[in-house]
This record gives structure tokens, C-alpha cells and sequence, in this order.
């Protein structure tokens, strides 16, 4: 992004500190200075890896959402879609295992991919084809997967095949270099959706569509086309956060992924994402998952606040950083 | 013309209700008012003029109550007054009756008309006296809907009359029209020049702010030119003519607005449509356009010109007997295929369909042209900003920086900006539906000029217009739309304005095929 990007484009000239986008980073600076203030084991190596990794699942579906949402479009269906693939994926490998070994993992990913696309095309769909808002619409299938995961895993738990466990497990837990490989997906799946957005057409039709569908379908753009590949992209970053996640506990259950959609739209929204749409902040969606991560992770280092507060002062952040966008645009 | 109003009393010699006295206003560092000095007495019209930009909003906005003056004092009736915001300003007595229509369109007229003020008989809102007052106030505006009817399902003219009778609920004494006719047809604008009559001669104050120059001629007792920010001076409108406002307002003597016309072009059609069918027959038609002319379309507002050519255009369902565009046969439009073929729209709703207003200038002029600019999946950056640069230049698209957003720009400047935006796909037939709305004058004979050059070059453009004097100066040809179906073609010496009036809105059995009279 950087040098290239001002190099290229003169327009930016005069153009003074964008404050606005820059928010979401000094946020997260500010919280990480407090952190460390608060209680020294914060900083260190071991537990911050530990907080990033964790927040690597919000991160890579929240720049699946950072696409919708800048569509003008809302994905409330995140959480259980990603338990559906997680359970779709471990059954898949279940039933390869005896003939492909671990290679039933690969062909999981595989079908999961597939899957998660396939659900953000239906979703898709049922939207542009439709005409039916979003919110309805997602609503809908929320319920819809979450249902079918509960039904696969018969009301408990499924689990994957003992013997891919070794096999898998460095995917959540493993490293390359000292970093785990859940951060390395994320930046590759950032990186690629900020090239997305920023660097081709696609991304170009994405904010015009969502700042102004009208002008958008006057100037020849393809209106619910754009939409539809939206909510595709958002199905295969659910996908991607299902095949980090399996390892992690190595099962899904009816409970997997519950309330994510929620933690997803704070994030792209801390990030400076316009929940309107015409605004799309893929990097800022990163720190707003890291921001959601490290607040739970101080206050359960602290012992000041309870950490059953933690979606309370979650809540508290979306709300203070909604206002505090309100106040920078107001002048 | 139908502008056959004629003042009464002379000019107003009561005392002022309303008097500024070197009002300015800065925005940080830039002033964009200054030592604005005028007075609004009771009974007249007083006309505010200037281009775009000249500081006419700004003004309004002061005098109303919807921003606060950075110098000077407002008087009313002799006595200091500051108003903190227009709620202020309206107990006062003073409204500003805004150009864009605000109004909820899933709300009943009287609810509009009443929001935020209802009436109530204890905790419950009395819907039968808000009712019965907006059916007053609607026959004082000489609008024809029912306090019950839903405002989003009237025309935009009944909707302007709404604005209007919303200022009128309570009893004013200074009412602010803001370019009040900018979305009328011809007779809709006499039955508002009607009703501001009307209430001048009951004696309110009428601040009455026109792109019109005919109008405020007609209309107006005095008039307040502003350019650039600086008030050049007030005349009573009987000192000037329309030339000399013009000049006043441009600080320059106007060339020819009109830019010579190029004479019935006789080369074969670079766009033969027959019968294009819209909304389901709701709008028919076939007409042939030919390089090198300039078609215009005339008819009343509602006539559903701007549906046909949206339909032609792919953008409304349509389906055609034939479509031949550039030699290339298509029945059923769509907008891609279109402007494959060479054929481009620049819609009349400039804000809501024509500009990302938060965009930049640089998304806004690629976006039709984003394939033809990047061969590839990716952005290419360099070619985009020098586009950005070319068409700054041959539009003469003035800003102060080229970052800045399209919402930022004035009208004319916007108008520009979505005139290169759809010449960036190099089309050759160019449909532009009203090409000068609310834009100033000097604006205007640059677009007439623009037009002139690209049909010169051996394009073609349709012009749909409601501005008679527009459609007379530019058209080589002009086509009269009426109910949804072309009633008359006009050519050469036909193009008057009797003409089209005539045509557009006599009975259409008289008017079938080509009228002379």
C-alpha cells in the first residue's frame, strides 16, 4: 500500500492527516500501552502471540465482511455458516479417512472451500435475485445452518478421526519461524482481500455500489453481480476461519461460532468500514479484531473487571468508537 | 411562454421586515460572503441572482437561521436579532422553503406537513384538525392532493408545492423560495409565480432566489445580484433587462449563448429504434437519430421522456421490434450491451444517480469506463490520474484540489464531471436529459458549447429538455412526447417555443404527426 500507492495517485495532494482511518490503529496502540500498564505478563512474547492467534477467526471473516458491508450489504449468518462448514468439513474427512489417511485433511479444506462459497452464493442470491434486505435474509439462514449443525452433530459434539489429529494439528498450533500459522493465513487472506479492494476493478465496484447503488447501475456496473461476489468472498474467508478453527478443538457443536457475526460486524466497524456502505478499511477490520481480542485478554490478566464483562465492554468499544467516528466527520 | 403575469403595484416603499447589514461568513480560512448589505420589505419580491457559487445559499442560510454570520447584523423590524438556528428563525417568522425536496416520502402530506409540530387533544396526535389545515393550506398552493395521500406517490411537483405549503402553516413575514421552479414544467411554474403573487400581495416579505432570469423579470420587484461572494448591487428589476442581469451576474458581456446550429443532418441514422416498448407499454416509441445533429426532446414533465430514453438505455425493463445502434441489432436493451455499442446516458438526477457524491473526482470519472481504462483485473492508477487530468482540462472542471470529493463541487462543476464521465467510453450517440439544471449561466453556454463540439465531431446527441429557450437554441430537430408516445416532430423554422407547447400539450388527437401551427 504504502509509497507506491501516494506516488501514484497526485489527487491526494493537500489533502491533510486522515484521522478517520488512522483511528482504529491509534485505538490499538492505546489499548496495548494500557495492557502493559495494567499487568507486565502482557507483553510478553508468549501471550501476545497467543491473543493474535486467537483473533485470527474474527480477522479472516471480517474481511469477508469488510466486502459485504461495503456493498451496503450485511452478513448475519457468519457464526453458524462457519459451524455448518466446520461440521460439513470434519464429516468429509471422517469419511476419506479410511482410504485417503491424512489426506482426507486436503480434501476436507477442499470441500470446505467449496461449501463456504457455495453458502455465501446462496445468500447471494436469495438477496439480489430476491430483492430481499440482507438483514432478513441472513437472519434466515443463520438459523438455517445453526439447525443443521445441531442436527449433524445430533445436539453434542462432532469430532474429528483420532488419527488426522497429529496430522492437523499444527495448523492452529504450529509455526513457521516463530509465528503461528493462523497469523500467516490471516495475512495472506488480508492481503489479498486489500488487493481486492483497492487494487483492481472488482474492489472499485464494490464502494461505488455501496455508496450509491443508482449511479452505480447508470454507470454500467453490474449491481447485483458485484453484490452476489461479495457475500461469495465472505463465504470462502468463513470457509478458511472453519479450517484454522477445526484443529483448535478438533470438533464442532451446536454452540460453535455462536455470536461471531456479532463480533465480526464490531470489528469491520471499529475499522472504519462504513456500516452503510461506499467505505471499505480491510486493514483497520484487522486491528478491530485485535482490539476485540486484547480487551478480553487485559481484563482477564487484570482482575479488576470480571471477565464475564468482557462482551459488555466489547460493547462499550463499538458504541465509544461509533461516536468518536461521529465527532472526527462532524467538522 | 406562458410567463403572461404582469406586476401590479409599483416597487414597495414599506419598511423593511427583514434587513442584513454587512453580513459575511468564512468557512475557516476562506470567506466565501462579504458585506452583504439588503433589505426585504413587506410586499415585495426581492430576487436574489448570481452564478453558481456566487454565495446565493450561503445567504439564505444566514438570513433563515441555518448558519450564523461570521460579520454584520440582521435587523427585523428595526430591532437586532441573532438566531442560533432556524427554529429560531421560523418563531420569528422567517422560513426558508428548501430547493431539494425534504420530505418523508412514507408519511401522508399532513403528516409532512405537520412533522415535528403535530397537533394533539391530550396524549393522542388529532389527525382530523392537521388534516383539515393542511387541505387549507393545500388550496392555498393550488395543489391538487388529498391531506391522506402519501407524499411518495406524487410527482415531484405536487412535492414542491408541499414544501411551500409547509412554510405556510403558520402566518410568515418573511418566506426564503430557494430556486422554487427548478423541477416544474412550464404550467406548474405559472401556478407558483401565482401563489407568490399572492402572498406578496398579502403583504409577506418574498426572498425569491432563481436560475430563471424570465422569471425574476416577471415576478420580481427588486433584485440583489451577488458574484463571487461581493453583493455588486440592487436594482429595481424594471432598470434591467435579462441581458443586463446576465452580465451583471458573469461580471463579462455574454457571448452567444446558443452556439450556432448545424442545419438537418441528412447522413444515414446512427441509431434507428423501432418500436421500443417500457414498463410494459407504458412508454412506446421509434424515432431514427443521425450523426452530426442534435435531437431534442421536449414535453411536459411526467410526459415519461426521461423513462423512454432510460428504457433505451437498458436501465427499466423494454423490449423492441429493432434496435440499430452503430450497425449493431439488439431487441432487448441492457446497459453493458449499450454502451458496448456506443450509446451513453447522463441522467438528469445529477446527485442521486449521476455522482458518488463521497467519491473522489478520480472513481467518479473512471467508474462507466473502468474496463476501457484497465485492460487487466488490476487498477491501473496512472492511466486513471491522467484521465482525471485531461478531463479537468477539456471540461474545464475547476477545483481546488483534485482530491477533494464529488459532493464538494457546485452544480456546474458536477455537470461537467458527469459530461466527461460518460464521454471517457467515447460513445456516438450521447442521450444528456437536462443538461442544465440548476447550473448558472456561465456553465450553461460551456455545456451548449461541449455539445456543439461533440455533435461537430460527428457524434450525435439527444437532448431532453423542459427548458423551452434550451430546446429552441440548441435543437436541430426536435421530438414532442406526450402521454408516453412521440406526438410531433419539428424541424427547422417549426422549433418554436409555440410549437412545442402546442404539441406537448394539446389533445394528442390533434396533434398526431407533425404540427405546424
Amino acid at each position: 500500500m504504502s509509497s507506491i500507492e501516494i506516488k501514484a495517485t497526485p489527487e491526494r495532494e493537500g489533502i491533510s492527516i486522515p484521522w478517520g482511518s488512522l483511528a482504529p490503529f491509534i485505538a490499538l496502540a492505546a489499548i496495548v500501552v494500557l495492557g502493559a500498564l495494567i499487568n507486565s505478563n502482557f507483553l510478553a512474547a508468549n501471550n501476545l502471540l497467543n491473543v493474535i492467534t486467537r483473533s485470527a477467526f474474527i480477522a479472516i471473516i471480517g474481511v469477508g465482511a469488510t466486502f459485504v458491508i461495503a456493498t451496503g450489504g450485511l452478513d448475519l449468518s457468519v457464526g453458524s455458516m462457519m459451524a455448518f462448514v466446520t461440521g460439513i468439513m470434519i464429516l468429509t474427512m471422517n469419511g476419506l479417512t479410511p482410504s485417503l489417511g491424512p489426506w482426507a485433511i486436503l480434501a476436507g479444506a477442499g470441500v470446505a472451500l467449496v461449501v463456504g462459497a457455495l453458502c455465501g452464493l446462496l445468500n447471494g442470491l436469495i438477496i439480489t435475485v430476491g430483492r430481499i434486505e440482507p438483514f432478513i435474509v441472513t437472519l434466515g439462514t443463520m438459523g438455517i445452518f445453526r439447525a443443521f449443525i445441531t442436527f449433524m452433530s445430533d445436539g453434542g459434539s462432532l469430532s474429528i478421526d483420532r488419527s488426522l489429529r497429529e496430522a492437523y494439528r499444527p495448523v492452529y498450533f504450529g509455526d513457521f519461524l516463530g509465528v503461528p500459522y493462523p497469523v500467516l493465513i490471516t495475512l495472506c487472506v488480508v492481503l489479498i482481500g486489500a488487493f481486492l479492494l483497492y487494487r483492481t476493478k472488482y474492489g472499485r465496484r464494490v464502494t461505488a455500489v455501496g455508496s450509491n447503488a443508482d449511479v452505480a447501475q447508470f454507470s454500467g456496473v453490474h449491481v447485483g453481480g458485484v453484490r452476489t461476489m461479495a457475500f461469495v468472498i465472505q463465504g470462502i474467508c468463513v470457509a478458511v476461519a472453519a479450517i484454522c478453527y477445526v484443529p483448535r478443538l478438533g470438533a464442532a457443536t451446536p454452540t460453535t461460532g455462536q455470536l461471531w457475526e456479532l463480533q465480526v460486524i464490531t470489528a469491520v466497524v471499529i475499522g472504519g468500514t462504513l456500516l452503510r456502505g461506499g467505505k471499505a478499511r480491510v486493514w483497520g477490520t484487522v486491528a478491530g479484531a485485535l482490539i476485540l481480542e486484547i480487551i478480553a485478554n487485559v481484563m482477564v490478566l487484570s482482575d479488576m473487571v470480571s471477565e464475564y464483562l468482557v462482551a459488555a465492554v466489547q460493547g462499550t468499544i463499538i458504541i465509544i468508537a461509533m461516536l468518536a467516528h461521529r465527532f472526527t466527520s462532524a467538522r | 411562454m406562458s410567463l403572461t403575469l404582469t406586476k401590479s403595484a409599483p416597487v414597495s416603499t414599506a419598511a423593511p421586515a427583514l434587513t442584513a447589514r454587512g453580513l459575511s461568513k468564512c468557512y475557516g480560512q476562506i470567506e466565501v460572503l462579504r458585506d452583504i448589505t439588503l433589505d426585504i420589505r413587506p410586499g415585495e419580491v426581492h430576487a436574489i441572482i448570481g452564478e453558481n457559487g456566487a454565495g446565493k445559499s450561503t445567504l439564505m442560510k444566514l438570513l433563515s437561521g441555518h448558519a450564523t454570520p461570521t460579520g454584520g447584523q440582521l435587523f427585523m423590524d428595526g430591532k437586532k436579532v441573532n438566531f442560533a438556528d432556524a427554529v429560531q428563525a421560523e418563531a420569528a417568522g422567517i422560513v426558508l422553503v428548501h430547493q431539494e425536496i425534504l420530505l418523508a416520502a412514507d408519511l401522508t402530506v399532513a403528516q409532512n406537513l405537520f412533522l415535528g409540530r403535530e397537533l394533539s387533544r391530550g396524549f393522542m396526535v388529532d389527525d382530523r384538525a392537521m388534516n383539515r389545515r393542511t387541505a387549507e393550506v393545500l388550496a392555498q398552493v393550488g395543489s391538487t392532493a388529498r391531506p391522506t395521500d402519501r407524499v411518495g406517490d406524487q410527482p415531484l411537483a405536487q412535492r414542491q408545492l408541499f414544501q411551500i405549503a409547509r412554510a405556510l402553516l403558520d402566518d410568515r413575514k418573511v418566506v426564503i423560495l430557494d430556486e422554487p421552479t427548478a423541477m416544474l414544467a412550464n404550467d406548474e411554474v405559472d401556478a407558483l409565480l401565482r401563489i407568490v403573487r399572492d402572498l406578496r400581495d398579502q403583504g409577506v416579505a418574498i426572498l425569491y432566489i432563481s436560475h430563471r432570469l424570465e422569471e425574476v423579470e416577471t415576478l420580481a420587484d427588486r433584485v440583489t445580484i451577488l458574484r463571487d461572494g461581493d453583493m455588486i448591487g440592487t436594482w429595481n428589476v424594471s432598470e434591467l433587462s435579462q441581458r443586463q442581469m446576465a452580465e451583471q451576474m458573469v461580471g463579462r458581456k455574454l457571448d452567444m449563448l446558443y452556439p450556432p446550429k448545424r442545419g438537418t443532418s441528412k447522413d444515414a441514422p446512427i441509431l434507428d429504434v423501432t418500436a421500443l416498448s417500457v414498463d410494459g407499454g407504458k412508454f412506446v416509441g421509434s424515432l431514427v437519430v443521425r450523426p452530426g445533429e442534435v435531437l431534442g426532446i421536449g414535453g411536459m414533465i411526467g410526459a415519461g421522456r426521461t423513462e423512454f430514453f432510460e428504457g433505451l438505455m437498458g436501465l427499466r425493463t423494454a423490449q423492441a421490434d429493432k434496435i440499430v445502434l452503430n450497425g449493431e441489432s439488439i431487441t432487448s436493451p441492457n446497459v453493458k450491451r449499450m454502451m458496448a455499442a456506443g450509446l451513453v446516458y447522463l441522467t438528469e438526477d445529477r446527485k442521486g444517480k449521476g455522482l458518488l457524491l463521497n467519491d473522489r473526482l478520480g472513481p467518479n470519472l473512471t467508474l462507466q469506463a473502468l474496463d476501457a481504462i484497465n485492460p487487466g483485473f488490476q487498477l491501473n492508477r496512472k492511466g486513471e490520474a491522467s484521465a482525471l487530468d485531461v478531463a479537468v482540462e477539456e471540461y474545464d472542471i475547476r477545483v481546488r484540489s483534485l482530491g477533494i470529493e464529488a459532493g464538494k463541487l457546485s452544480g456546474g462543476n458536477q455537470q461537467k464531471l458527469l459530461l466527461a464521465k460518460v464521454m471517457m467510453a467515447d460513445p456516438s450517440v450521447v442521450i444528456i436529459d437536462e443538461p442544465t439544471r440548476g447550473i448558472d449561466i456561465g456553465n450553461k453556454s460551456q455545456i451548449y458549447k461541449f455539445i456543439d463540439d461533440l455533435v461537430r465531431a460527428g457524434r450525435a446527441c439527444v437532448v431532453i429538455s423542459s427548458e423551452l429557450p434550451e430546446l429552441v437554441g440548441l435543437a436541430d430537430r426536435v421530438l414532442v412526447m406526450r402521454g408516453g408516445r412521440f406526438v410531433a416532430e419539428l424541424e427547422g423554422a417549426e422549433i418554436t417555443e409555440q410549437n412545442v407547447v402546442y404539441a406537448a400539450a394539446s389533445n394528442r388527437k390533434t396533434a398526431e404527426g407533425r404540427t405546424g401551427t
